[in-house]
This record gives structure tokens, C-alpha cells and sequence, in this order.
């Protein structure tokens, strides 16, 4: 067939299209072959075809071929989102020889077939839309990416198990890393538990060396009782600050000799002692636990005389041989340059209060399991005894399962971890006590390696086991075997029955839910949150540990519920995509970013204040804006808001839009 | 040992509809949210007298098992206090499914004749169409003479501190003009009168 | 302050103590209660039983009419308030029942747009007129009078829009700001049985019995209620319960509003003091509350 030669006022325009069937998802609803016939007769186009997968390598050598044999020179695919193949298609293009910015893409599948049910319909817009597509390409110019080297370092927010095992993943390869701490050690919520489900490790025998080594290791700098308050820049180049919090103690001086606490004037703790599950009191003067890491002591303003202005003879000051105590210590601040950012804050327990049925913070014997791991671990505040709070040893004990978890009125999602650490529990607090155990579940969820086997264990060490949400805890008795006692209301639902168990401790399982502070990391860091808090990783398959934001990586339970193993690998998984980055040297910008014609701008700085990444200023000399293309992200809000129309954005032209607007209405 | 009976359901006895009708009325379209958690039998003050508990009324109801349901005891020992319902945690409407059970139950003419619980619904009903408000007194008449008058002697001490403390009469409390009422009742649409 | 009063049928009748002591309260307080004009039942659980629409028709109709008068509306009988609510939400959730209800209600030459605010009295006293507003009116305070409030099942379930449905309070302080001592009693809103205590009493006599056993165990002089069947429940049947359970002790079961009224000085026949079975002056008497030299309790008006 003659082609009748079409330009754009530049050069001649050989366009090829191509659509996708996508198996049936598009081919099942949209007339591809139809779409494509149609397509053949718009000016400019050269080849056009259907076929079923695009993204395929055939696909794509398809399009390569094509653009040889045919001297294409621009080209448009209608397939699926263009988050999914609009690089497959790129590279397609720049593999055949052209720019790869002389491609559009058009999305007939989310956009088409997946929402609409009428065939013929969706057909006529599939063609509009490829209509609008072909007008377009006609006008992309060819544009280049931008590269931009990639600082050397890496910082980590959040010194649990994922921040410690990310970090020693990158030090190992010799990286520098930045561990930045809120608390005053590090060692997270895994500092606090005695053994591990289900092999029932020392959690302490494999956490501490951990702890130690990130301590000693000259690739990492450590900051512990610190937070990052600021973070700025881009992928490959950001710019954090830190603040630290004063430990009213000079960091270099301090040995941890523990001195200092062994004099303060209280001899006895004054305060709740948070490590422990407020289960006991510290001092003002203190040491989380034996093994923090950095073993140095804080000062407690709250709790301590002296800071409080009150009276005090500064006994710790005078016990420390090497004057390492300041009272006048001020919060300090760090400014840091790094190439990427792993985000590992983690989780806080459900308050078991938010449950009042369940008699939190009203009967003395309601305790979370939070608290009983500090009672079983030999180091916690009973030397590793499972007594209740007058004393006595418990010979009946209720574990209530899905405290604030699978529960419309608080957490609606399975906390995945409290089956397997209720198990541990129950097998902990029989070893101890010998007490008669009782848990309460909705459904066991023990998958993971040796979870099953270890439920069976449980079983068979006589636990007991009843299936029902537990309704009440309460201690109003109706016989004579609970008086005295708490007694727990539940359907044994597989007996089919409604059962009252007295017993003299209840351990709540509560669930794992998002830090109260996580929107406001989610904002500093620029990332997503899915609707429940947890950060909202790129893709749930296939990049579990990215964000949103290029550079910036999460792991842990800050990304939603999970044990230690997963934890740890996906921390592991974090570190490498870190050092893929710093490894490659360098990051490539998408260039479809915006730049200001100056001899239109007028410098009114409407632009600047509207700009969410700051990539705009004044150049005062010139008297208009710029725009650091580094910075820009492309989102337009400048282009829209200018007055002068003085700004235009890559891939976004005036004529590229409207040419795409008029020839989508032309068909309709 | 006495009578042996099969308790196996086959599919035959279940009715499919039945679970969409329940479904499709107020409170009910969260039925098959349900994950047998058991909250419900649990919180329930009057489960303990129950033929099938809550929770399984849910599983039955949802399954179509509309014989066993409608028969049960436990719709009749509901007092509606709505504690299942507020606790659920997946907002499944308890109560309001015990509510349209009744509703079912007597439409069909299945609600048990010797329970007063319906037959105290039904008086009610009849009762407020008629004077638009409910005597105590004259309520609790008709009910034992329907259920049983020799309990009616049971209460006579407590007829008597009522009477001796002004609050029982049998004069009836009615609107002025039940008739405005009549004509809203038989406006809407609904069961007979 | 002026309310569209909704009184039910039972403040007619056994619960005539209510309605006389919350009259008595509202009016030394200048709250105006302007009984609705040939209000009609509410249809309460036992009609809702038989047929959820025309249920929710009957209680729109009295919606409707305190719609008229453009006031919010209070209803004291915790059964009623609980019907009228639910009618209300049921119609902003359910259009096809919404639409059905005002075929209804335009058979009586009524419309219903939502609009009406339904308050129990508990939400009026604590927070429209406001507890710290009630505390400067306060004559003699209830000091030492050991209350366990009860607020039954309806007047916070299924959704109270004033307090905690799990744990509710606002009884307790505003009792706890005019002096008197509120015990620990976390059966504050189980279920007294409503109206199968009367129709089933072996199940209903026994809920009962565990919520006086409990206000014994905690050595309440006195348990306050806000419904009219929970308190006719609680009361009237104690003697035949304790006929069953014998370790039962006489227990005075009052209306929340007869103590408040107590506490603004209020004569006790208007507050309708003689129609209790289980008096409360010996329990006052002794705790100073009322004075000792009363003569015999006043007799009550039919």
C-alpha cells in the first residue's frame, strides 16, 4: 500500500502501533484486531498490528525489527498501565535504533478492558484513545536522561533487629553506614524477649554478639538517643539531619563503669522502668539493661533531682572518675550526606487498655505478653520467675490470642506473630511454674518452618488448647471455685458450649500495630502508607523493601507484622538493594522534568511556593525562576500554575497534550 | 439410650435462598464476615440456656440450614441487649440477625406456641395496633392466659406491692386517636395486622 | 432549654417514679419538657420481633411529630431510646426501608427527614445542662452514699452517641459530682433479661440476681438505673429472687434522676420516693442524706 507521507513540520513522521492483547484480559473485551485496522488509517502510521503478548520478547523484537525494515521513528503501544511495561517498551524502541522518548504508550487494560463491560464501547475507546496516542507522538522530541553520582554511605533508621542486621550486611561489604537510634541502646523489641519461637534460642545469646559487634564496627557510626529530624535531596545524594538528646553524660568519657548509678542518691529506682515493661523501677541515672549497646549511661531528666531543680549533692558527678557527667549538656545536631536511606522503625504493641472487656490496667493479674516476657527472661525484674504481682505463683494461666488483632473495631490484620509467641509463652510459663495453661485462639496460624511442629509439641506437653475468641475477663464469680480468681468467658466453640475458667493470670496477646509517629516519618522520608499505617512498600511481590521513593528502603515490622526470620531477611534484602545502588555509582533522572523559558517569566515566584520538592528558586539577578532539574520530579503543579505560561514540561508540551485532546475528541 | 436420630445434614436439607432473604434485610448484610470466633456466644448473658449457640445460629443461618434455625430456642431466649453485636470484631450485625430470625420465624408460623416469647411479640403487636400504646397490665394478663394462668398466682405478691405502690392498673393507656396511628401501620407495607 | 418529651408507656405506669422524679429535676433546673401530643408506642424489641418495617414506621411516627416542634428530644426509657435510635439508623442506612417507612407516615399525613436529635436524659443532665452547671446546684450533697450505676443494654448499645458503648461513664460522674461514691461495678451494662425476666423468670431471675449480687459484693447502699424495665426488673422482683437465692439481701434500685433529685433537695414524694418497693429513706437517713426525724414514708398517689 503507498503511504502517503505525513510531517510534522520538521520531518517526515513514520509511526508504528502496536496492540496488545494481554491474553484475554484486553483481547476478551476489546476488539484488538479491529482497534489496529482503525489505527492503519491515521496519517503518519506505517505499521500496525495485534498481537497477543507485547511485552514478550517477540513482542518486543517485533517493534525493533519494525523499526529497521520500516525507518519507524515513532512509537506508540496500547497495552496494559504503563507503570507495568512503559520501560520494556522504551528500551524496545531505543533497541531499534531511535530515542526511547519517541514512544507513548496507552493504557487499554486497567483503563479499558478490566472496567468495562460493554465490548463494542470499550473498542470505540480503545480507538479514541490510540487515536490520541498517534496524534501525540508525532510531536515527542528526543530527550536524554540525566546521570548523577551516588554518595557513598547509607543511612538506617532504627537500631532493631532489621537496622542492626542491614547494617552489618553493608559493612561486610565494606560500606559506610549510619545506625541512628531513638532509644538510648539498641537491641529493639528483641532485647526484651527471653527465648525465640520456635527453636526456643537464647534471644540475648544471639541478638547481644550482634549488638556488640555494630558497637565496635569502624563502618558504622552509631547514634543512639538520637532521631533524624530532617531529610532532603534524592535518590543517591540525600542530606539528613540528626538530633541528639542529650544524655547529660560526655559520650567519649563514659566507659559504662555503672559507678555513677551504683551512688546516685537514690538508692532505690524512682521511676518506672520502661526496658522492663514498667514491672519494676530504675533510677535517674541508668543503663537499660547489662548489654545496651553503647554501653553508656543516661540521665533521666524527668526523674532526676538535679535536673528537676531541685536539691541534690551530685553524688553521681562526684563518683565518676573521669568527670564524664554534664549536667548542661544540650541536644547537639549532625548533618549527614548519604546515597540511600533503609527506613526500619518498627512496630509498638496494641494497647490492651483499647479492650476493656478484657480488664487491662483493672484486675492486677491482666498482664500483656510484653510484660510476661519480661518475667520469664532471668535477667527481668523477678530474676526470670513467673509470679504475679502479690507474689504468688499462678497454677492456672489464660492466654487470650488476638488481643486487637482480626478485630474490625481496632485492628483489622492478622498480627502474624503472636500464635507462635503465645506458644513460646505457654511453654515458658509451664517450665517455670508448672501452671495449668490455657490458650485462647480463634484459628492457629503456625505456618513458617518448624511453627507446626512446635503447636504439636505444645499439644502434646499437655497444654490446653480452646477455640473461641475470649469475650470477658472478669472477676465477678457465680460459684465457689471463683471466688478470688479471674475468670474467663468464652465459647469452647469446638465442644459448642460457652465456658467459665477461672484462673489467677491472664496474658494478653496483643497485636502489632504502626508507631503512633509513623505519619510523620512517612512524610520526612516522602514514603506511603497503606490505609492501616504500615509503610507501603513499592510492589507486594516483587519489591517488598522499595518505596515510592527511589532510595529510600523499608524493612521490618514498620512495613506491616512479622517475626524475626522474616525480618531478618527482609533487612538482608534491604541492605543489598542499597548496595546495588552505591555500587552502580551512579542514578539516572528521568528527564521528563520542567524548565522555564526566561523570556516569558516574569519572576512573580507563584512557582516556588507551590513546588512540593523545593526544586525551584530565584535567580534574583536575572529576576526569574529556575528550576534544578535534579530536584524536579515532574509533577507539573509549576507548568499549571504559571502565569505567564512560561514554564514547559518534558513529555507534557502544550502541543503534545492538546494534539492528544483534539485527535481523542476527533473520534469521538 | 433413647431414640437415635440422624444427625448428619445432607445438601437436601439446607435452603439456599433462606441465607440471601436473612441478607438482604436491615443490619444483616455483613452475615458472611463471620469467622466463628465465638465472641458472640461468649459475651451473650443467655447463652448459656441456648439450644444452638450464636455463633452457630450465624453459621447455620449463612449455610441455609432454615429448619434448624427457625426451630431454635435461641432466637426466643435473645433479649436483644445488643452486647454480640457491639463486640463482634468483624461488625457482623448479631442482634439484628436474631431480629430478622424472629421476624422469619413467626411470619412462617415455626415459632414455638409454648415459648411466651413470641406469643408475648404477637400480643404486643396486636396491642399497640389497637390502642397505639401498651397497658402493662393488660398485657401481662393476656399473656398468662395464653401461656399458662397458673403462674398468674405466682405473682400475686408482686401484683400486690404494685397495686400498694400505685404503679400497676389495668385501666388501658391509650392514644386519644389510635386511629392516626392505624392508618401508618396499615400505610406501611408489610405483615398482615 | 426546652425538649420535645417523649415519656414511653412505661413512665405511665411502673415506672412512674422516673417520670415524676425527672419532671421534678428538669423543672427545678428550668429545663422545659414538652410532652409530644398523642405520642404512640415505640414498638420496642417485642414488635420489632414480629415486623422490623412497620416497627421502624411506629417509631418514625413519633420521630415525625418531634420533628414538628423542631426540638431535640428526650426520651428517659432506655427501651424506647434504643428503638428510636436504631429506627433513625436504620433509615439513613437503608434507603429501601426509608422509602417504605415514609409511604407509611404519609398514610398518616406525616413526612420524616431525619432531622430529630434523641437524647436520654443522662446526656441532657451531664452534658447539655452540664455536670459542673449541676454541681453549683446542689443542696445536699449525697456524701457517702455508696451508688453502683447500672446502665443496662440499650441506652449505649448497639453505638452510644455520648459515651463508651464498653464501658460507659457518664452516669457515674455526674452521680460521682453531686457527692456520692461510685463502687467498682463492671456489670455496669450486662443485661437484666428486659422482658424475659417477666416471660421466662428462671433465665431472667438469674441475670438479675448476679447484678445485685455483684452491688452487694460491692457493698453499693444503692444501685441508680435509667431505664424503666431494668429498674422494675432489678426491684420488683427481688423478693422472689431472693426467695431462690437466698444469700440476696434487700438492695434499693432507683432512678438516677430520684438521686439527683435527693441532692437539689427535692421533696421525696415528688420525686416519687413512695413508689419504691425496697425503700431508700433508711439508707439516706443513715447516711445523713436525709434527715432522721421523718415521720413514716408518704403514701403514694394512684
Amino acid at each position: 500500500m503507498e503511504h502517503e507521507v505525513h510531517t510534522n513540520g520538521k520531518e517526515e513522521v513514520r509511526i508504528g502501533f502496536y496492540i496488545c492483547h494481554c491474553g484475554s484480559n484486553i483481547g476478551g473485551t476489546i476488539d484488538v484486531a479491529a482497534v489496529a485496522d482503525y489505527v492503519r488509517t491515521l496519517p503518519g502510521v506505517v505499521v500496525s498490528k495485534d498481537y497477543k503478548y507485547m511485552c514478550s520478547n517477540a513482542g518486543q523484537d517485533m517493534i525493533v525489527e519494525d523499526i529497521e525494515i520500516n525507518r519507524l521513528n515513532r512509537i506508540v503501544v496500547a497495552a496494559c498501565s504503563p507503570l507495568l511495561h512503559e520501560k520494556t517498551f522504551r528500551s524496545a524502541t531505543h533497541k531499534g535504533g531511535i530515542n526511547p522518548f519517541f514512544f507513548h504508550m496507552v493504557n487499554i487494560r486497567e483503563h479499558g478492558s478490566w472496567v468495562h463491560e460493554d465490548k463494542a464501547l470499550a473498542t470505540e475507546k480503545a480507538k479514541a484513545v490510540a487515536r490520541g496516542a498517534v496524534g501525540r507522538v508525532r510531536f515527542h522530541k528526543a530527550l536524554e536522561k540525566r546521570k548523577e553520582p551516588v554518595t557513598q554511605s547509607v543511612l538506617i533508621v532504627g537500631g532493631g533487629i532489621a537496622g542492626i542486621q542491614a547494617a552489618q550486611t553493608l559493612s561486610n561489604a565494606g560500606k559506610k553506614v549510619y545506625l541512628v537510634e531513638r532509644e538510648p541502646t539498641i537491641g529493639g523489641h528483641m532485647a526484651l524477649f527471653d527465648k525465640t519461637f520456635p527453636t526456643l534460642d537464647c534471644a540475648a545469646c544471639i541478638l547481644t554478639p550482634k549488638m556488640t559487634d555494630i558497637g565496635s564496627d569502624p563502618n558504622i557510626t552509631l547514634w543512639s538517643y538520637a532521631e533524624v529530624v530532617d531529610v532532603k535531596g534524592y535518590v543517591g545524594n540525600f542530606t539528613a539531619q540528626i538530633r541528639h538528646k542529650p544524655r547529660y553524660i560526655k559520650e567519649d568519657l563514659c566507659v559504662g563503669c555503672l559507678d555513677c548509678i551504683d551512688n546516685c542518691v537514690f538508692k532505690q529506682g524512682n521511676t518506672d522502668d520502661e526496658f522492663n515493661q514498667s514491672l519494676s523501677k530504675r533510677k535517674p541515672v541508668y543503663i537499660p539493661f547489662p548489654q545496651a549497646v553503647p554501653k553508656l549511661v543516661v540521665i533521666d531528666p524527668e526523674a532526676c533531682t538535679h535536673l528537676n531543680g531541685g536539691k541534690c549533692e551530685q553524688s553521681c558527678a562526684t563518683a565518676c572518675e573521669r568527670d564524664a557527667i554534664d549536667f548542661n549538656q544540650k541536644e547537639s545536631f549532625d548533618d549527614i550526606e548519604v546515597g540511600t536511606v533503609i527506613v526500619t522503625t518498627g512496630f509498638k504493641t496494641f494497647d490492651a487498655a483499647r479492650k476493656p472487656l478484657y480488664g487491662y490496667g483493672r484486675y492486677d493479674n491482666v498482664y500483656t505478653a510484653l510484660e510476661v516476657e519480661r518475667l520469664v527472661t532471668s535477667s527481668g525484674p523477678t530474676g526470670g520467675e513467673v509470679v504475679l504481682r502479690d507474689g504468688r505463683r499462678p497454677k492456672t494461666v489464660a492466654i487470650v490470642h488476638c488481643v486487637g488483632s482480626r478485630d474490625h473495631q481496632t485492628n483489622r490484620w492478622c498480627s502474624r506473630v503472636c500464635c507462635m509467641y503465645s506458644l513460646k509463652l505457654a511453654h515458658l510459663i509451664k517450665e517455670h511454674t508448672g501452671a495449668e495453661v490455657f490458650n485462647f485462639y480463634i484459628d492457629m496460624r503456625c505456618a513458617g518452618k518448624g511453627y507446626e511442629e512446635f503447636y504439636e509439641r505444645l499439644l502434646e506437653e499437655g497444654n490446653r488448647f480452646v477455640r473461641g475468641r475470649v469475650a470477658e475477663v472478669t472477676d465477678v464469680p457465680v460459684s465457689a471455685e471463683e471466688e478470688g480468681k479471674l475468670v474467663v468467658k468464652v465459647e469452647d466453640s469446638l465442644a459448642g458450649f460457652v465456658r467459665r475458667i477461672p484462673v489467677d493470670m491472664v496474658v494478653l496477646s496483643t497485636g502489632l500495630e504502626p508507631r503512633q509517629d509513623a505519619s510523620n516519618v512517612r512524610r520526612m522520608f516522602n514514603i506511603s502508607c497503606s490505609s492501616e499505617g504500615f509503610f507501603l512498600e513499592r510492589h507486594p511481590k516483587l519489591a517488598p523493601i522499595s518505596t515510592t521513593t527511589d532510595g529510600v528502603f523499608i524493612a521490618g515490622c514498620c512495613q506491616g507484622p512479622k517475626d524475626i526470620p522474616d525480618t531478618v531477611a527482609q533487612a538482608g534484602f534491604a541492605a543489598g538493594e542499597a548496595m546495588a545502588l552505591l555500587d552502580k555509582g551512579f542514578v539516572e533522572m528521568e528527564p521528563m522534568t520542567s524548565f522555564v523559558n526566561e523570556e516569558l517569566c516574569s519572576g512573580c515566584k507563584t512557582c516556588i511556593g507551590l513546588c512540593p520538592f523545593s526544586a525551584i528558586t530565584r535567580d534574583d539577578a536575572k529576576e526569574v525562576a529556575v528550576i534544578n532539574p535534579v530536584l524536579c520530579k515532574g509533577c507539573g503543579v509549576c507548568v499549571a500554575a504559571c502565569p505567564s505560561g512560561a514554564i514547559t514540561q518534558n513529555l507534557f508540551e502544550d502541543c503534545e497534550i492538546f494534539a492528544e485532546i483534539e485527535e481523542v475528541l476527533a473520534h469521538a | 439410650m433413647g431414640s437415635i436420630q440422624r444427625e448428619i445434614r445432607l445438601e437436601s436439607d439446607r435452603d439456599p435462598g433462606f441465607a440471601d432473604e436473612i441478607r438482604s434485610m436491615p443490619g444483616c448484610e455483613h452475615l458472611d464476615r463471620c469467622i466463628q470466633c465465638a465472641t458472640c456466644s461468649g459475651v451473650c448473658p443467655l447463652s448459656v440456656y441456648m439450644d444452638h449457640t450464636p455463633r452457630r445460629i450465624m453459621e447455620l443461618t449463612r449455610d441455609g440450614f432454615k429448619d434448624d434455625v427457625l426451630r431454635s430456642n435461641t432466637i426466643w431466649l435473645c433479649a436483644s441487649c445488643y452486647e454480640c453485636q457491639a463486640e463482634c470484631p468483624m461488625e457482623v450485625g448479631v442482634t439484628d440477625v436474631m431480629v430478622a430470625l424472629k421476624n422469619k420465624a413467626i411470619a412462617s408460623g415455626v415459632a414455638p406456641k409454648d415459648v411466651p416469647t413470641p406469643v408475648l411479640a404477637r400480643e404486643f403487636f396486636r396491642m399497640v395496633r389497637e390502642t397505639g400504646r401498651v397497658s402493662e397490665g393488660k398485657l401481662v394478663q393476656r399473656l398468662y392466659l395464653k401461656t399458662g394462668p397458673a403462674k398468674f398466682f405466682g405473682m400475686i405478691g408482686l401484683g400486690r406491692d404494685l397495686m400498694r405502690t400505685g404503679r400497676f392498673s389495668l385501666r388501658s393507656e391509650r392514644m386519644k386517636r389510635p386511629e392516626d396511628l392505624q392508618r401508618v401501620l396499615d400505610g406501611t407495607p408489610g405483615v398482615g395486622k | 432549654m426546652k425538649y420535645a418529651y417523649y415519656p414511653g408507656c412505661s413512665l405511665k405506669a411502673s415506672g412512674k417514679a422516673f417520670e415524676e422524679s425527672l419532671l421534678a429535676v428538669c423543672s427545678a433546673l428550668e429545663i422545659e419538657l414538652a410532652e409530644l401530643d398523642d405520642w404512640n408506642c415505640c414498638g420496642a424489641t417485642a414488635y420489632m420481633a414480629v415486623d422490623e418495617t412497620k416497627g421502624a414506621a411506629l417509631a418514625s411516627r413519633n420521630l415525625a411529630l418531634a420533628e414538628q416542634t423542631g426540638l431535640d428530644m428526650a426520651v428517659p426509657c432506655a427501651g424506647c431510646y434504643g428503638v428510636l435510635l436504631k429506627a433513625q439508623a436504620m433509615q439513613r442506612k437503608y434507603p429501601r426501608l426509608a422509602d417504605q417507612v415514609s409511604v407509611g407516615l404519609k398514610a398518616g399525613g406525616l413526612t420524616y427527614g431525619g432531622r430529630v436529635r434523641v437524647k436520654h436524659p443522662l446526656e441532657i443532665l451531664a452534658m447539655d445542662f452540664g455536670t459542673k452547671a449541676f454541681r453549683s446546684r446542689v443542696k445536699v450533697p449525697l456524701k457517702g452514699l455508696r451508688v453502683a450505676c447500672y446502665y443496662g443494654c440499650r441506652l449505649v448499645r448497639p453505638e452510644s452517641p455520648f459515651d463508651d458503648s464498653h464501658d460507659p461513664v457518664t452516669m457515674d460522674n455526674l452521680l460521682k459530682s453531686v457527692g456520692a461514691r461510685i463502687v467498682d461495678y463492671t456489670l455496669k451494662s450486662k443485661c437484666c433479661g428486659g422482658s424475659l425476666t417477666g416471660t421466662i423468670p428462671e433465665v431472667g431471675q438469674n441475670l438479675c440476681y448476679q447484678l445485685l449480687k455483684e452491688a452487694q459484693r460491692r457493698e453499693a447502699d444503692v444501685v441508680a438505673t435509667a431505664c424503666p424495665l431494668c429498674q422494675f426488673n432489678l426491684e420488683c422482683y427481688q423478693k422472689d429472687i431472693a426467695r431462690k437465692y437466698t444469700d440476696l439481701k434487700p438492695i434499693p434500685v432507683v432512678y438516677f434522676t430520684q438521686l439527683l433529685g435527693a441532692s437539689l433537695g427535692l421533696d421525696p414524694v415528688a420525686l416519687g420516693f413512695p413508689r419504691l418497693i425496697v425503700p431508700i429513706e433508711p439508707i439516706l437517713r443513715e447516711r445523713g442524706i436525709m434527715a432522721k426525724a421523718g415521720t413514716e414514708p408518704a403514701k403514694a398517689g394512684v
